[in-house]
This record gives C-alpha cells, structure tokens and sequence, in this order.
C-alpha cells in the first residue's frame, strides 16, 4: 500500500484508539450516548474550561467519532455510532477464530497432561519425568 | 478465562498480525498439537468447524494442507510449506488461503515460537503478508465472514464513565 494516497486501516483505527485512550475523551463519549449537547452542556461535569473541552472535541471529530451540528449558535455534538462500531469490531472475527480454537487447544492439553500413555505415544517418554517424580499426573 | 489465558492480536508495522497466548503445558506438547494430524483436527477452527483434512510432511520442504467445513458445510482450503522445523521452540510455514478473497493465492509466512515459562508455554504467532492491504483484507474478512460481534472494546472503554452518565 505504498504508494496509495489514503491511510490504511491500520492508520484510520490508530486515530481512533488514539481518541479513545484519554478518560475525558470517553467520559464525553458516554454523555452523548444519551443524546446530543452543546460544548457548554459537555463542560459543566468537568473541572475543565470550555477551550479544554472543545480541543477534546476536535480530537474525537478526527478520529469521526463526534460530528458537529450546523446551528451557528449550539453546535450540538452527536456521536457516530458506526465510527465507534469500525473500531471495536475490526479485529473480533479474527480474534474470535483464534480464541475459540486456542479455547478447544486447552482441552486438549490438558487431556494430554492427564493421559500419560498417549502423550508418551506423542512426544516421547522423557517429558513425563517430572511428574513421575511428583507423584504423577493425577 | 484466567488473566494468562488472554488471546492479544495486534496489527503490527506494514505487514504482520500478531497474536499471543499462554498454555498451562510445557512446550513440547503445545509443538505436538501443532504439528499432529490427530491433535490438530481436535481443536483447530472455531466452534462448530472440523478440520475435515489435516495432511502434513513434517520435513522442511515438506507440504501441508488442511480443509476446514464451515456449519453451513462450505469449505475453506489452507495449505503451505514448512520453512524451519525447530522442536520445541520454533516452527515457521507458509501459509496459502485459498478461499478466502483477501489472500487468495498469496503466500503468507507463519511463524510460530514456543517459550518456556516456567513448565507453561508463550505461543507467539506471527503471520507476515506480502502487503498492508493483503494484510488489512485478512483481518477485514474475519469480520465480514460475520464471526464477529463482540462489544468488549467498547464496553472497556466507557466503563469508567458509567458512573458519571448513570449519577
């Protein structure tokens, strides 16, 4: 992807994480997930001023997870739903295929760890030493 | 799940996913379930697939090939070649999606290392793509195949707030 011009995935979903990392970032994403409010509404909770509280905003307008009304005198902040959705879902079906495998996996170490004969059969006699030596695997 | 049963997956540079995960038994049989036909079609793929096919020349040089049956009965051929056969720390393989749109027909490079911590096992996955957006596709059609709808990173994330929203 060199030589494209616009970001990766990768790139798109570092801005956001990014936005996501810091509490007050969250803790305004939270508040508009009841509705939408003003730069003012989203001040009052915090020990913040506004122009702390707007730079916040435009962090998370980058990362499009909070677009901006047109009302010249409100502004209300709304949150996008589906920018917040990209970010959480963009690795589960990958992980998920994995930890559901790696979940099976476990079972079958353990059976192995409690069936000395097959495992012996499976990767030689040596590596059950220890357990002799403790009273075995049971 | 305890804490060192936790699966991490991250994208890392231009041009490889990464995952690690810790297994309560030592290496030699973490290797053997990766290597073993028979141990293999126990647990690979997730809940409600079978590896159907699981045929491997456990050389280097040698081929392997596995045919995965989806619940709805479609199938998902991989298959590859092993590069570097190094028991029991260390196996890397090539890796060919044939079915799967974001890599099809492309060779990945699938790099397993085995560490000991005490008696249990770190298994590092590293699977190299010859571009990001082979790379990007790939984590991409995990998603789109519907495996996926987990919350839990959102639902981190604005925990420490539910507090405040709820007071």
């Amino acid at each position: 992807m060199e030589a494209a011009g616009y970001p990766s995935v990768d790139e798109r979903l570092d801005v956001t994480f990014a936005a996501l990392a810091d509490p007050t970032r969250r803790a305004i994403l939270a508040r508009l997930t009841t509705g939408e409010a003003t730069v003012l509404e989203l001040t009052e909770p915090f020990a913040m001023s506004q122009p702390a509280i707007s730079k916040h905003l435009k962090v998370l307008e980058r990362a499009g997870l909070v677009t901006r009304g047109r009302d010249a005198q409100r502004r209300p902040c709304r949150l996008e739903p589906v920018a917040l959705r990209a970010a959480t879902e963009w690795l589960e079906g990958y992980r998920r295929f994995w930890s559901e495998s790696f979940e099976r996996l476990d079972g079958v170490l353990g059976d192995l760890r409690h069936n000395e004969l097959s495992s012996a059969e499976l990767v030689g006699d040596d590596l059950w030493t220890n357990d002799e030596q403790s009273g075995g695997a049971r | 799940m305890t804490e060192t049963a936790m699966l991490s997956v991250a994208a890392r540079n231009d041009h490889e996913i990464v995952m690690a995960r810790n297994f309560a038994a030592p290496r030699d049989l973490v290797f053997a379930a990766l290597t073993k036909p028979d141990l293999l079609r126990r647990w690979y793929g997730p809940h409600g697939h079978r590896l159907v096919v699981c045929e491997i020349d456990l050389r280097v040089g040698g081929a392997w090939r596995y045919v995965v049956r989806a619940p709805d009965g479609s199938e998902m051929v991989l298959r590859g070649t092993y590069t570097d056969i190094d028991p029991p720390g260390r196996l890397v393989q090539t890796e060919v999606n044939e079915d799967c749109w974001a890599a099809a027909g492309v060779d990945a490079i699938v790099t397993y290392e085995l560490t000991d911590r005490a008696g249990q096992t770190l298994l590092s996955t590293t699977s190299w793509y010859p571009s990001t957006q082979i790379r990007d596709n790939v984590l991409r059609s995990g998603m789109e195949r519907g495996l996926g709808q987990a919350y839990s990173k959102l639902d981190r994330a604005l925990e420490p707030v539910d507090r405040w929203v709820s007071a």
